[in-house]
C-alpha cells in the first residue's frame, strides 16, 4: 500500500463491497484514529483497543447503511467522532469505579513503538511531550491533538466535536500556550538555527 | 505563526501507526479449500478457525460466504493467501485434533460439546447421548443435538460423526445426504450399522477380549465373525461379562 487512498476512493469502496471497502478504510485512517486515542488516553493498549473497537463500530453501522448513505459519508470525521465517544464513555466508566483511580490519571510512560524506533532524544522529546498532553484539560487535549498530532483543518474538528470553529481555535491555542509553558523549548539542542 | 515550531513539529511527530497486528484483531480473514467433499469456505481470526461452511451451502461463491459470515458475527472478513495453518493435512487425514479454532461466539456448554465431538475418530460415529455423558451432562441429549446444529466449523470439528442412537443418522448442519456422504468418504461402515440397528443392536462384544464396543469402533471391527456379539445395551452385554472398551467408552441410551 503506497499513498493512502482518497475518501471518494474509499467510500465508493465501501459501496461496492462492504468488506473489501473496509480494508481500504482501515488503511487510509487507521494512523489518524490510532493518533488520536493513543495522544487523547496516553496508553498503548487501551489505544489499540479503543481503535479495534472503533472500527467494528463502524462496520456494523456500515452494514446497515444503504449506498447513497455511505457514498455520502465523510470517513474521518466520522471515524474519530465515534473514537472519542467511546473513550469519554470508558472514561465516564472508569471514573464511577472505585480504586486504581490516581494510578489511572497518569499516562503510561512506556510506548512499546517508540522504544524500537528513532534516538534516545527523539524518544524523551517525543515521550516528555505525551506526558504534558496528559496534563491539558481534556477539551484543550483533544483539539491540539487533532489539529496538530493527526493534522486535522479546524472545520473538520469543530465537525468532530460538535463546537464553532472559534471555540476550536480558542481551545487550540490555550493548549499550545500552556504546553509551552509547562515545556519551554529547548535551546541546545534545536538544529533550526 | 507561520515560521517553522518546534512545539508543533514534536507534536507533529507524535502521530503513530498501529501495529500491523491490530487488523487481525478487528477482521477475520476467509480462504477456499479442497476439501473431502468439493470446495470448502474456512475462515479464521487471530486465534483460530471460526467459521467452515462447505461450497454447496454458500453457491460456491465468497460473496455468499462473506455475507454468511457477516450475518452471523458482525464483523469484517477479508480475503486471505492462503488457508489457516494445519487445514489441509486435517483434512487429508479426518485429525483435526491439533487445529486451534476461535469458538468466542459459542457458549460454554456448546465449545464443551464440541470439544467432545472433535475426540470421535474418522470413520466412527457416536450418538448424541455419548456426547451428553462424555460432557458430564447425561440428560441433556437434545441440548447436545441443538449445540451440534450451532456448530460453526463443520467438518474440521466432526459433527457429523454424532448420530441418533437408534441407528438413524440424524440431522446435520448442512442436510443428512451431506451427513452421509462425508460419513462414507471416512470408511465409516454405515451398511454394516444400518444392519445393526434394524435388528435393534447397537453394540458389538468380542469373547476373546471380553469388550463390549460401539459396532462402529476400531477395536469392533477387528472382532472376527466367530467370536462377535451383539448386544441391545451396555446392562445386557456387562450382565454377560463383558467391560466396556477404553477407547470407544460406550454408554447406553438415556
Amino acid at each position: 500500500m503506497s499513498a493512502p487512498p482518497t475518501d471518494g476512493a474509499v467510500v465508493a469502496a465501501l459501496a461496492d463491497d462492504l468488506d473489501l471497502g473496509f480494508a481500504e478504510l482501515w488503511g487510509a485512517h487507521r494512523q489518524a484514529v490510532f493518533s488520536t486515542a493513543l495522544r487523547v488516553c496516553g496508553r498503548w493498549a487501551e489505544a489499540q483497543d479503543l481503535t479495534a473497537e472503533t472500527f467494528l463500530r463502524a462496520y456494523r453501522a456500515l452494514t446497515d447503511y444503504d449506498t447513497e448513505r455511505i457514498t455520502a459519508l465523510q470517513p474521518r470525521p466520522w471515524l474519530l467522532t465515534i473514537a472519542l465517544n467511546l473513550w469519554r464513555n470508558a472514561a465516564r466508566d472508569a471514573s464511577r469505579r472505585p480504586a486504581t483511580t490516581e494510578l489511572d490519571a497518569a499516562p503510561e510512560p512506556t510506548d512499546e513503538r517508540q522504544d524500537v524506533e528513532g534516538s534516545v532524544l527523539r524518544n524523551e522529546t517525543a515521550r516528555e511531550l505525551a506526558d504534558l498532553l496528559g496534563m491539558l484539560p481534556e477539551e484543550q487535549r483533544i483539539a491540539v491533538v487533532l489539529r496538530h498530532v493527526v493534522d486535522l483543518p479546524v472545520a473538520e474538528i469543530a465537525e468532530v466535536l460538535g463546537r464553532p470553529e472559534g471555540t476550536v481555535k480558542s481551545h487550540i491555542s490555550r493548549g499550545l500556550r500552556r504546553l509551552r509553558e509547562l515545556r519551554p523549548a529547548p535551546g541546545g539542542h534545536d538544529d533550526r538555527t | 505563526m507561520t515560521e517553522p515550531d518546534f512545539l508543533t513539529d514534536s507534536l507533529a511527530a507524535l502521530r503513530v501507526d498501529p501495529p500491523s497486528a491490530l487488523l487481525d484483531k478487528i477482521a477475520a480473514r476467509w480462504s477456499r479449500v479442497e476439501g473431502p467433499m468439493g470446495p470448502l469456505y474456512v475462515a479464521s481470526t487471530d486465534e483460530g478457525i471460526s467459521y467452515v461452511r462447505i461450497g454447496a451451502a454458500v453457491h460456491d461463491t465468497g460473496a455468499e460466504f462473506v455475507a454468511s459470515f457477516r450475518e452471523r458475527f458482525r464483523r469484517p472478513l477479508l480475503p486471505s493467501e492462503k488457508p489457516p495453518a494445519g487445514v489441509l493435512p486435517a483434512l487429508r487425514t479426518g485429525k483435526g485434533a491439533g487445529l486451534a479454532f476461535d469458538l468466542r461466539g459459542c457458549t460454554e456448554f456448546e465449545r464443551d460439546v464440541l470439544r467432545a465431538a472433535q475426540r470421535i475418530p474418522a470413520g466412527q460415529v457416536r450418538p448424541y447421548g455419548w456426547i451428553a455423558h462424555q460432557i458430564g451432562r447425561p440428560k441433556a441429549v437434545r441440548a447436545v443435538g441443538s449445540a451440534l446444529g450451532h456448530n460453526p466449523v463443520p467438518v474440521l470439528i466432526p459433527c457429523h460423526r454424532v448420530v441418533r442412537s437408534d441407528g438413524d443418522l440424524g440431522e446435520y448442519v448442512f442436510n443428512r445426504p451431506v451427513k452421509e456422504s462425508l460419513l462414507a468418504a471416512e470408511g465409516t461402515n454405515l451398511g454394516e450399522l444400518a444392519d445393526l440397528a434394524g435388528r435393534g443392536m447397537h453394540y458389538v462384544a468380542s469373547d476373546t477380549t471380553g469388550i463390549v464396543c460401539f459396532p462402529s469402533c476400531a477395536a469392533a471391527r477387528r472382532i472376527t465373525a466367530a467370536h462377535r456379539h451383539e448386544f441391545r445395551s451396555i446392562a445386557l452385554a456387562e450382565r454377560a461379562g463383558y467391560r466396556t472398551c477404553q477407547l470407544c467408552q460406550p454408554v447406553s441410551a438415556a
